[in-house]
């Protein structure tokens, strides 16, 4: 017997698409993008990360993989693989650049055909989650990763903050960006909440409190929690460690962990 | 769509058919600056004496911050006419850091007001064109670049000692634009602004490396929240630690100028969101001291190059 089989689309084995966004810059979209990625994984899900970023792509170096290549197959690009598990695999420009130091010096029109080939051609094959890293902001990138994924459906989007009004500001327009763009906020999780002084113990709000829960009051969508300040999480991400893996007593691990149930709890109410 | 002339689809595109100007578009033309805009764009910048640019690779390390420190710095001298120019098109932080939010831009015969934190300190960005918090400004790259031309063509700064740029993070349209748009003038350098870990690190090589693409001076680096002292035991942890060296190491390498390290204080996270100076409200801080020194150190090199200039004249 000859049969045709339609052409599969890299992304039909995905069964959920998340998106990670913030109006602000450094508060946390990469860090929460891997380790919700990590405790996922310990879940026992298949988790695939895009890293959207082009100017400034953060995710391999966090897995410890920045010096990979990337590989074609007939369907595409293979993503790399984190370990011989082969339960997170990524993809990102990182893996692109011939010089880690190279500036990617690009307007918007060749950012944009870099978006749309990331999202068709990652041969991504069988994943539970795919997780979609972006760069600050509401502009290219964000416009065509969304325009790019629509007809798969994303689950939504999760929004970063840190507690302080400056950052809250930015991302009160990226809420106004999912609006507009139709896309679901799953919720907002405040990053940088206060710091346990590992000495004493005292609780120093650097990036002062609150604003991130009261964004998500304000604003109707769930709040999926507040993650401290955690050097041992920095240094995780610095040196490419697991960090849900090594440190489950360390001060950012019950948020983290909670964040990934929240997001497995509402795809297990969707199936049902 | 018109999909904007200096984009690669430029007279290419299936919107271009039956524009007036798609011959020229194909031909190349809308990329390359307009010579009656650069004369137009030279003309309006005349009177800035130093420009200065604040940059990163990176989001979120202290660039609009710091934007905002120096021109408070400088704006101490009451002799000395500041602007502060905000192109974080998508995220103005700038507004609210100086205390303006929900100003509002006013139009003159000569050209949009900028909005004054003293008489000797204006700022202008997009945040003073929406109407809401809630506004966003979802655009593609050749509007931003627009809006940036119109804030250098159409903004009647005066005469000004010092014009400070401060940028979103990243190496792409608002970057390129207004590195374009000001060799009409001249732009002493580049402040970079980084924290201390090589994830940071690691996106600002990448700035350094564009300011060397595009002839740009580094003036130095900052690095920005280079650790932190509890307020009870006087301890002092490395929320960020810097793992490969911090700016120190990475500037030795680049051999670029570390303009002094900043340690965090929950005080400037304060100010800013108060819309305060964060150098008078918290005087004493040793946050405070190497703001002052970075500050002093931009100031000596402008004028370095200020006499440079006149030398050569």
């Amino acid at each position: 017997l000859f049969s045709f089989l339609p052409e599969r689309s890299n992304l039909a084995g995905v069964r959920h698409i998340l998106l990670v966004l913030s109006g602000k810059g450094g508060v946390g979209k990469s860090t929460v993008s891997t380790q919700l990625a990590l405790s996922l994984r310990h879940s026992g899900k298949k988790v695939g990360i895009l890293d959207v970023d082009l100017c400034g792509p953060s995710i391999p170096r966090m897995f410890r993989v920045q010096d990979n290549d990337v590989h074609q197959c007939d369907s595409g690009w293979v993503p790399v693989f984190v370990d011989q598990d082969r339960s997170i695999s990524l993809m990102s420009i990182g893996f692109l650049l011939e010089k880690p130091d190279d500036a990617v010096v690009w307007r918007g029109p060749k950012k944009n055909a870099l978006i749309k080939q990331f999202v068709a051609d990652v041969a991504w094959g069988d994943l539970d989650f795919l997780i979609v890293d972006t760069p600050p902001g509401t502009s290219d990138e964000h416009i065509s990763t969304v325009e790019a994924l629509r007809p798969y459906q994303p689950l939504g989007a999760i929004l970063v903050t840190t507690p302080q009004a400056v950052s809250v500001g930015d991302v009160r327009r990226e809420l106004t960006f999912c609006k507009k763009t139709g896309l679901r906020v799953l919720g907002i999780v405040e990053n940088m909440s206060g710091f346990v002084c590992p000495h004493c113990s005292e609780c120093t709000n650097i990036f002062s409190k609150g604003g991130g829960e009261e964004l998500a009051k304000h604003a109707g969508v769930p709040f999926l929690g507040s993650v401290p300040l955690d050097p041992q999480l920095s240094r995780s991400l610095e040196e490419g460690r697991d960090f849900i893996q090594e440190f489950p007593k360390s001060s950012a691990f019950p948020a983290l962990t909670h964040i990934a149930q929240q997001i497995l709890d509402g795809t297990s109410q969707r199936s049902s | 769509d018109c999909p904007g002339t200096s984009s690669a689809q430029a007279g290419r595109a299936a919107a271009c058919q039956g524009c007036p100007n798609q011959r020229l578009c194909a031909a190349g033309a809308g990329a390359a600056p307009d010579p009656a805009e650069a004369a137009e764009l030279r003309e309006r910048l005349r009177s800035v004496k130093h420009t200065i640019l604040v940059l990163s690779g990176k989001g979120g390390v202290g660039k609009s911050t710091f934007s905002a420190l120096l021109a408070h710095g400088l704006a101490a001298d009451e002799a000395k006419q500041v602007a502060l120019l905000d192109i974080d098109i998508c995220g103005p932080s700038i507004p609210k850091m100086m205390g303006l939010e929900g100003e509002q831009v006013h139009q003159s015969g000569s050209g949009w007001s900028p909005v004054y934190v003293e008489e000797n300190l204006g700022v202008m960005s997009v945040g003073f064109l929406l109407s809401s918090p809630d506004d966003a400004v979802i655009w593609r790259g050749p509007k931003k670049n627009g809006l940036i031309k119109q804030f250098l063509r159409d903004v009647d700064w005066g005469e000004i000692d010092y014009l400070i740029v401060d940028t979103p993070p990243g190496t792409s349209d608002e970057h390129l634009s207004i590195v374009q748009y000001l060799s009409a003038t001249h732009i002493d350098g580049a402040v970079i602004i980084t924290t201390p870990q090589e994830v940071s690190l690691q996106d600002v090589r990448k700035e350094i490396n564009f300011c060397h693409k595009v002839k740009l001076p580094v003036i130095g680096v900052v690095e920005n929240m280079s650790g932190f002292i509890c307020p009870k035991c006087k301890n002092e942890s490395q929320i960020f630690p810097p793992t490969t060296g911090g700016a120190e190491k990475m500037c030795q390498n680049l051999n670029v100028s570390l303009l002094g390290k900043v340690p965090l204080d929950p005080q400037i996270g304060k100010s800013c969101d108060k819309g305060q100076s964060f150098l008078s409200e918290a005087p004493e801080s040793p946050a405070t001291s190497s703001y002052r020194s970075i500050i002093q150190r931009i100031q000596e090199y402008c004028d370095r190059h200020h006499f440079q200039e006149e030398k050569i004249i």
